[in-house]
């Protein structure tokens, strides 16, 4: 009888208390999506931002042809750098500041689970303003071999990398008074080698470099990618609780 | 079904607990008083896992901190004085977005009887953002209370809430106690609690000065109670 009374228990447990974790990281990214979708507020910052900077590269440098091939890796990292740092401090700062946060991690979930969440969303966001910052830098830049493929799949796996580090170091700054600050200071060191590797890459493609030339910042990208994943998986929860 | 031992918490060089010891028998009302800064709203934030202890330990449902967290924050709910609710989405999205993330399977007939009990079923479809701060926080509790856990933590609730909201709040609260549930509620309210819990337990200096059943409160106030645990 005692055995019947704990099976029932335990199934009770079970079926109340295990979110799984995709299905919780799920419905981290869908909430973020609905929610922006209805406000609009990160992604029009990050846009008007980007905008802005393609702009001010336009009328700033002297774009003969030469010019333009050897920049536009440069402008276009630099650009999806600066603005997706602005999305990860909106990003956060709207689950901090009606205490969200708290709300994300009272849920009876593996917290890793809330950085995926978090970290796809983040990714979504910026691949949506890249995918509308690309066509609008070929129109003004007049460079269209930004549409190869291979080009696409750098600024992906460059994207997975910054947004990894950037929504864990997000996590941190954004319990802090200065997190507007502190998370460039904090997210730019420590992402240089990405942000070198898919200019690397990047500019690589552009210039019609060899493969074996283009293998050696991609594979860096590729570990870099991996690390910064693992390592956010691992102290996630540690970073988060006070 | 809430059993701290020696509980301690610094933050640096600052102790705010100093070897806590705090217990909570099953379906009791404590409502935990005490000046600001003496580590009212550290303790829940522990209790909810929310913060790590320094020392000591900590129970709640026969689940221990840290090495069961995640079971512990299933029995829990957290009502706080912010919403933890997201102002773009609807109070059902919330609720909806909430019982997914407690793993609530065929959540629409909880979702409904929930905003029934918060008084909220009639504005199911408006966005949080236009609800007043009283009914944000009716929200709040309801979304606490989404999973039926067994022990609810609620952190200065009143905060912010107009005499009328304060009054709907008092009635919403008292429903979440009249399910059996174990709730610990820290106040500044001392009329509000006094209506309220069945034992009131006083936190200065980082350990429980002083504790006192509702009954045993008959010859006098809590005000005057609560005076005089600070006193000593």
């Amino acid at each position: 009888m005692a055995e019947i009374i704990e099976t029932v228990k335990s199934e009770k447990q079970s079926m109340e208390y295990r979110p799984s974790f995709f299905k919780a990281a799920l419905a981290i990214v869908q909430k973020d999506l609905a929610a922006e979708f209805r406000s609009r507020e990160l992604l029009s910052a990050m846009l008007v931002f980007s905008i802005l900077v393609i702009l001010i590269f336009n009328f700033a440098l002297e774009l003969d042809i030469k010019v333009r091939q050897s920049v536009t890796a440069g402008v276009l990292w630099t650009t999806f750098a600066f603005a997706g740092t602005l999305g990860l401090n909106r990003s956060m700062a709207v689950e901090k500041d009606r205490g969200c946060l708290d709300g994300l991690l009272l849920a009876p979930v593996d917290r890793s689970a809330i950085f995926f969440g978090k970290a796809i969303s983040n990714l979504a966001f910026m691949l949506i303003v890249e995918a509308i910052v690309l066509p609008l830098y070929a129109l003004l830049y007049n460079e269209t071999r930004i549409f190869q493929p291979a080009f696409l799949g750098v600024i992906l796996l460059g994207s997975i990398g910054y947004i990894a580090v950037g929504t864990l170091l997000s996590a941190m700054t954004v319990q802090t008074r200065t997190r507007d600050v502190l998370l460039p200071i904090l997210l730019f060191p420590v992402a240089i080698p990405i942000l070198l590797a898919s200019v690397k890459a990047s500019g690589g493609l552009l210039n019609n470099a060899t493969f074996a030339e283009i293998l050696s910042p991609l594979n860096l990208l590729i570990v870099y990618d991996v690390i910064f994943i693992a390592v956010a998986f691992m102290v996630f929860d540690f970073v988060v609780e006070e | 079904m809430i059993e701290t031992k020696k509980l301690v918490k610094r933050f640096g060089l600052k102790t705010i607990l100093r070897g806590l010891d705090f217990s909570v028998e099953p379906g009791e009302f404590v409502a935990l008083l005490g000046p600001n800064g003496a580590g009212k709203t550290t303790f829940l934030r522990i209790l909810a896992s929310l913060s790590r202890p320094s020392m000591g330990s900590v129970k709640v449902a026969g689940y221990s901190r840290p090495n069961e967290s995640a079971q512990v924050r299933a029995k829990l709910g957290v009502v706080s004085h912010l919403p933890l609710l997201y102002p773009d989405l609807t109070a059902e999205e919330n609720l909806q977005f909430y019982a997914r993330m407690y793993g609530i399977m065929n959540f629409g007939p909880r979702i409904s009887k929930v905003l029934e009990m918060v008084g909220l079923e009639a504005r199911r479809k408006d966005l949080v953002r236009t609800f007043s701060r009283g009914m944000q926080q009716r929200l709040a509790i309801g979304r606490a209370a989404l999973h039926d856990p067994e022990v609810m933590l609620f952190d200065e609730p009143y905060t912010g809430l107009d005499q009328d909201a304060s009054e709907m709040l008092d009635d919403v609260l008292r429903t979440v106690a009249a399910k059996g549930r174990t709730v610990v509620m820290t106040s500044h309210d001392l009329v509000r609690a006094e209506n309220l819990a069945t034992r009131f337990d006083i936190l200065s200096r980082g350990i429980i000065a002083a504790s006192v059943q509702q009954k045993e409160l008959q010859k006098t106030n809590l005000l005057t109670f609560y005076k005089q645990a600070l006193a000593d």
